[in-house]
């Protein structure tokens, strides 16, 4: 259909492995979810050779983006060297035969399971979530009939009662990764399990951003400089997580750090989870 | 006083399950401040008078008008399911006869309480908790239960919550279903003090479907008696419970067992 199916990496496959027919429905998606920021648009969601859970909405939106000059970032919590990470990248590399990359800067798509990069994007990237759970409002709301009228008439007071819940248990919100936010000042959108510290960095992006959700068959978008609003009471307002250590390798103090283990004796230090971020960071160090 | 006014009007409300009549020919007026009672034996129609009263189900023929606060009087059934949704959870309450049909088991009481008033905007935790805790103290709750989970409850402490939750909007129109039933007779006496202390407090009109004539007495103002999917008596509470005219009111109230 078009001259992309010619540029087939490996034999026997399409570009990028989706057929040029499912690959139009989802950019028709894609396109809807745009249109109508934080709105959840079905998709008929196909069959990947990986398993439900590992990234099925994100390859498949990655899929239909793809042409053969893009350049590919994936990472994993925030690691490029993970094994999803790896086999996603892979999977690109040996069916649509493009370029990948580690590097933020270097990227224009960036598939990404549970983090958003410390190095701000730019205009023209896309950055593509992987979703296990596109429903804010699931865990209390169990009918999808109700909870899509919820979303129609904009009744969200719900989503209150969950942030209520974490301050009488404990003091205060709880709630550390998958926290919601507002979308353009209408739709309530589950933001994929990031930590609640990267939802800031989806306020006002001047990049794409993009969610896939495979098994549940949606997809939703926050496009360029939208404004995305995490939830919070008027005396408990949104505040992202602190930590008083820095990055044991390039001394960040402004990323999400990670804690390791070193060894049986309660030794442990902290490190970037954004792997470029501090490989950058000493690069430039050393120089 | 009783306002010039009627709060509901209702007029040849019917419906029908694909053909079996459940009731027809339903008309009635409530005042403000009024309770009616609807009275009747299972299957008698009552519980789907509730529900197509109360917006929960669209009846087959008749009208539903409503006197709101901003619009005056309206037909529920014209109105957008925003609205009626609106209406629902601010100017209406239901009384489940199972309260985990209207609770929310998953969490705090505080939070059941206190969800209504985040529906329609409250933002201020402090402000939400406070209204929470002066509701649990309205319906004769520990104030210290607030943030244990409706789970460990008794089943006079959930009909509790379930009112309080209802009340926190300050509804004018509070629909019940049965709301002393499975309760046992001690708790089903106080629970039933407590609402007639809160109807004659605020000021609340109520419409109460119930098959136990003792409750009936004591809450309501007015009876409707319902057979087969129709009102054959209605009447002020004590006129139909001492001299029922219709056959069955009389078989109904013949039938009350005196220990």
């Amino acid at each position: 259909m078009t001259d992309e199916s010619d540029t087939a990496g490996e034999n026997g496959y399409n570009f990028a492995y989706l057929d040029e027919q499912t690959k139009r429905m989802i950019r028709r998606a894609i396109l809807k979810a745009v249109a109508v920021p934080g709105y959840q648009v079905p998709f008929g969601s196909r069959e990947m050779p990986l398993p439900y859970g590992w990234g099925t909405g994100g390859i498949q939106v990655t899929a239909a983006l793809i042409g053969p000059d893009d350049v590919l970032k994936v990472i994993d919590q925030g690691a490029d060297d993970t094994t999803n990470a790896v086999s996603i990248r892979r999977f690109f590399e040996r069916t649509a035969a493009i370029a990948t990359t580690t590097r933020t800067v270097e990227a224009t798509i960036i598939q990404t399971r549970h983090r958003i990069p410390e190095t701000p994007l730019a205009p023209g990237q896309i950055l593509v979530y992987q979703v296990p759970q596109p429903e804010p409002l699931r865990r209390l709301v169990a009918s999808e009939v109700e909870t899509r009228t919820m979303h129609a008439l904009e009744e969200y007071g719900v989503m209150h009662v969950r942030l209520y819940e974490d301050i009488a248990r404990h003091g205060r919100i709880a709630t550390a990764y998958d926290y919601p936010v507002k979308v353009n000042g209408r739709y309530v959108m589950a933001p994929s399990p990031i930590p609640k510290f990267d939802n800031p960095k989806m306020d006002r992006n001047p990049a794409l951003q993009l969610f896939g959700a495979g098994r549940e068959k949606r997809i939703y978008a926050v496009p360029p400089h939208t404004s995305v609003k995490s939830l919070d009471f008027d005396d408990h307002p949104f505040e992202i997580e602190r930590w008083n250590e820095s990055c044991a390798l390039c001394g960040a103090t402004e990323t999400f750090l990670d804690e390791v283990l070193t060894d049986d004796a309660g030794g442990r230090l902290f490190v970037c989870s954004d792997s470029d971020y501090c490989h950058e960071r000493r690069v430039v160090e050393d120089d | 006083m009783i306002e010039a006014a009627p709060l509901l009007s209702v007029s040849g409300l019917g419906h029908d399950y694909d053909g079996i009549i459940a009731c027809r020919h339903i008309a009635f007026d409530l005042w403000p401040g009024e309770v009616l009672g609807v009275v009747g034996e299972s299957g008698s129609g009552k519980t789907t008078l509730l529900n197509a009263l109360s917006a929960r189900l669209i009846p087959t023929t008749g009208t539903v008008r409503y006197r709101t606060r901003e619009q005056g009087m309206v037909e529920v059934y014209r109105l957008s399911e925003a609205e009626r949704r609106m209406l629902m959870r601010t100017d209406w309450g239901f009384v489940h006869q199972n309260p985990r049909e209207g609770l929310r088991m998953s969490v705090s009481a505080g939070a059941n309480v206190g969800e209504r008033l985040m529906a329609v905007g409250a933002r201020h935790y402090g402000e939400i908790r406070a209204e929470a805790v002066r509701w649990l103290e309205q319906v004769e709750m520990d104030t210290g239960r607030i943030d244990d989970s409706p789970r460990t409850f008794s089943g006079g402490m959930l009909q509790r919550l379930q009112i309080a939750r209802n009340l926190v909007t300050k509804p004018r129109l509070v629909f019940m279903d049965e709301p002393t039933g499975g309760l046992d007779v001690s708790v089903q006496a106080r629970l039933l003090d407590l609402l007639r202390g809160l109807v004659g407090d605020l000021g609340l009109s109520a419409i109460i479907v119930t098959h136990d004539l003792a409750v009936a007495r004591m809450l309501s103002h007015r009876l409707l008696v319902m057979w087969r999917g129709e009102v054959v008596e209605t009447g002020l509470t004590d006129q139909v419970l001492d001299d029922p005219q219709h056959p069955y009111s009389q078989l109904l109230v013949s039938s009350v067992l005196t220990p």
